[in-house]
């Protein structure tokens, strides 16, 4: 569960990215937030990320308050969260494989089992037979299913994704949010920015519109 | 998990190593060259320690009698020497045959002949219980209150002051340490820094999916320390050959003083402490630079 009270986000130059949001997302289901860019989702990824901190307000995320959370539990919680991020943050020195395993030596896998996951992770985005490839060699959607699958390697209880069909084409996007969906079948809390609402072809999800930095459904 | 995570720090560590072997390889070569100098030294003062032990013994007192002492202030000072608690033995040498003795010595009998009396007084060659520089001296002036006491020498003068430049090596030898330690840490510190420069990237990744502080510092620390026991590993080398070198022409030259020397090589227990001791500036290297690097890199 992910849940919102009158938080506020101002940046120290002043600038404020989030007024008064209060919402709840309830463990499984899929939800949207929309917004002009400058509007606010991005930041309100990251303040359940821990990657920023509410100036003002609760924060709940899995039963953690966010805004009490002591620097050096932020780790434990970020790996609860399936994270992909609007500038990929691959590493272009590794092959897909080692991409993918991060997560998993992060959280002290042995190799054997991390090894497993990481092929069923791969295979779940269609990325089986490029394990040993580096980034640099896959096209711009096979770099975000890489990035899903580094997401969903440690089975995460919540996916968030952070405009992750920018840069794509149509076809590209329609296969990533399928792989969203299919993780939202399966039990896993999805949260998914993207700029407009009218891209969007699932009307029957739950979506949050931000318009500079306040919620207006 | 512990040991996971361990494993896995190390051989990234050594991964990165491989990564830019020149760069990595001059760096321990740097290290290997700083190191090899205090080690030297050490080994220098080692040996030279070794030799003067095994050239002195024991320092005597020798106590030169005034020349009118009789036989019975002689056999006084027998007695009282027997009962002394810091004579361990002694021997008492007349100065008959000290002339004698004299006399054997190449190019002195024809000398000693043209005197008309025996300049030599009789003596007592003592051995002391103690060879602490301390009591000697304490006994030497003891021994020239004696009435019938003309001199005392305590041959053990010129082993205070070889004792004295030792102390005085050991003193540069510490300074030595201390700078090229210093110089250890500040290569194994700038390395480190570079490499979380280029590591910016992964090292933000990192955290952004879960990683702790500990987690992304681990593998910079072991870097340090494999560096740093490299460094070690080639001072080692170095003073091995550079020892094996000197030994091949000493043999000739310690030969001539018919003395039996070599330089002896670095104990097993010193190559250990060379070895950890190098790999512990080298790690606190490592430390140094993340503890002052890592937080400026937040996702």
């Amino acid at each position: 569960m992910i849940s919102f009270s009158n938080v506020y986000k101002r940046y120290p130059n002043g600038f404020e990215a989030l007024k008064n949001i209060a919402f709840t997302i309830k463990q499984g289901e899929m939800v949207f937030i929309t917004g002009n860019s400058g509007a606010g989702k991005s930041t309100l990824l990251k303040l359940i990320g821990a990657i920023e901190r509410p100036t003002t307000g609760g924060i709940i995320v899995n039963d953690q308050n966010i805004s009490k959370l002591k620097n050096s539990a932020i780790p434990y919680l970020r790996r609860n969260l399936g994270m992909v991020f609007q500038g990929q943050k691959i590493l272009f020195d590794r092959s897909v494989f080692d991409n993918v395993v991060l997560p998993l030596q992060i959280c002290g896998f042995e190799h054997q089992s991390a090894a497993g996951r990481v092929r069923a992770a791969l295979d779940k985005v269609g990325l089986l037979d490029k394990e040993k490839a580096l980034p640099i060699t896959l096209s711009g959607g096979e770099q975000q299913r890489l990035c899903i699958a580094r997401a969903v390697v440690n089975r995460p209880s919540i996916l968030i994704a952070d405009e992750p069909t920018t840069y794509l084409d149509p076809s590209y996007t329609k296969d990533i949010m399928n792989m969203f969906k299919s993780f939202h079948q399966v039990g896993v809390t999805v949260l998914i920015t993207t700029p407009t609402a009218a891209l969007l072809e699932s009307p029957q999800y739950r979506i949050l519109s931000l318009n500079h930095g306040e919620l207006v459904t | 998990m512990w040991l996971s995570h361990h494993w896995h720090a190390f051989f990234l560590a050594l991964r990165r190593l491989v990564g830019s072997p020149l760069a990595n390889l001059l760096n321990i070569i740097v290290i290997g060259v700083a190191f090899s100098l205090p080690t030297g030294v050490y080994m220098l003062l080692g040996n030279v320690q070794s030799l003067s032990g095994q050239l002195s013994g024991a320092p005597q007192l020798n106590v030169f009698l005034k020349l009118d002492t009789g036989k019975d202030a002689i056999e006084k000072l027998k007695s009282h020497l027997k009962q002394h608690p810091q004579v361990e033995n002694f021997r008492f040498l007349p100065k008959d045959k000290a002339l004698e003795q004299l006399k054997q010595r190449n190019g002195m009998a024809t000398a000693i002949n043209s005197l008309t009396r025996n300049p030599l007084p009789d003596a007592f060659i003592i051995d002391a219980k103690s060879i602490s520089p301390e009591t000697l001296k304490r006994l030497r002036n003891e021994m020239l209150k004696w009435p019938d006491s003309m001199h005392v020498q305590l041959d053990s003068d010129w082993m205070e002051r070889l004792n004295a430049l030792l102390k005085l090596g050991q003193i540069a030898l510490l300074i030595l340490t201390a700078l090229l330690s210093f110089a250890l840490i500040v290569v194994t510190f700038n390395t480190i820094r570079l490499q979380i420069l280029t590591k910016r990237n992964e090292i933000e990744v990192s955290k952004l999916i879960g990683a702790t502080s500990n987690f992304i510092r681990r593998p910079f620390l072991y870097f340090g320390a494999i560096q740093g026991v490299a460094g070690g590993a080639i001072a080692w080398l170095i003073v091995a050959l550079v020892i094996n070198l000197i030994n091949s022409e000493l043999i000739n030259l310690v030969r001539l003083y018919a003395v039996d020397f070599q330089l002896h090589h670095i104990s097993f227990e010193d190559s250990i402490s060379l070895l950890l001791f190098s790999s512990w500036l080298g790690w606190v290297g490592a430390w140094l630079s993340v503890a002052s690097h890592l937080w400026q890199i937040e996702p």
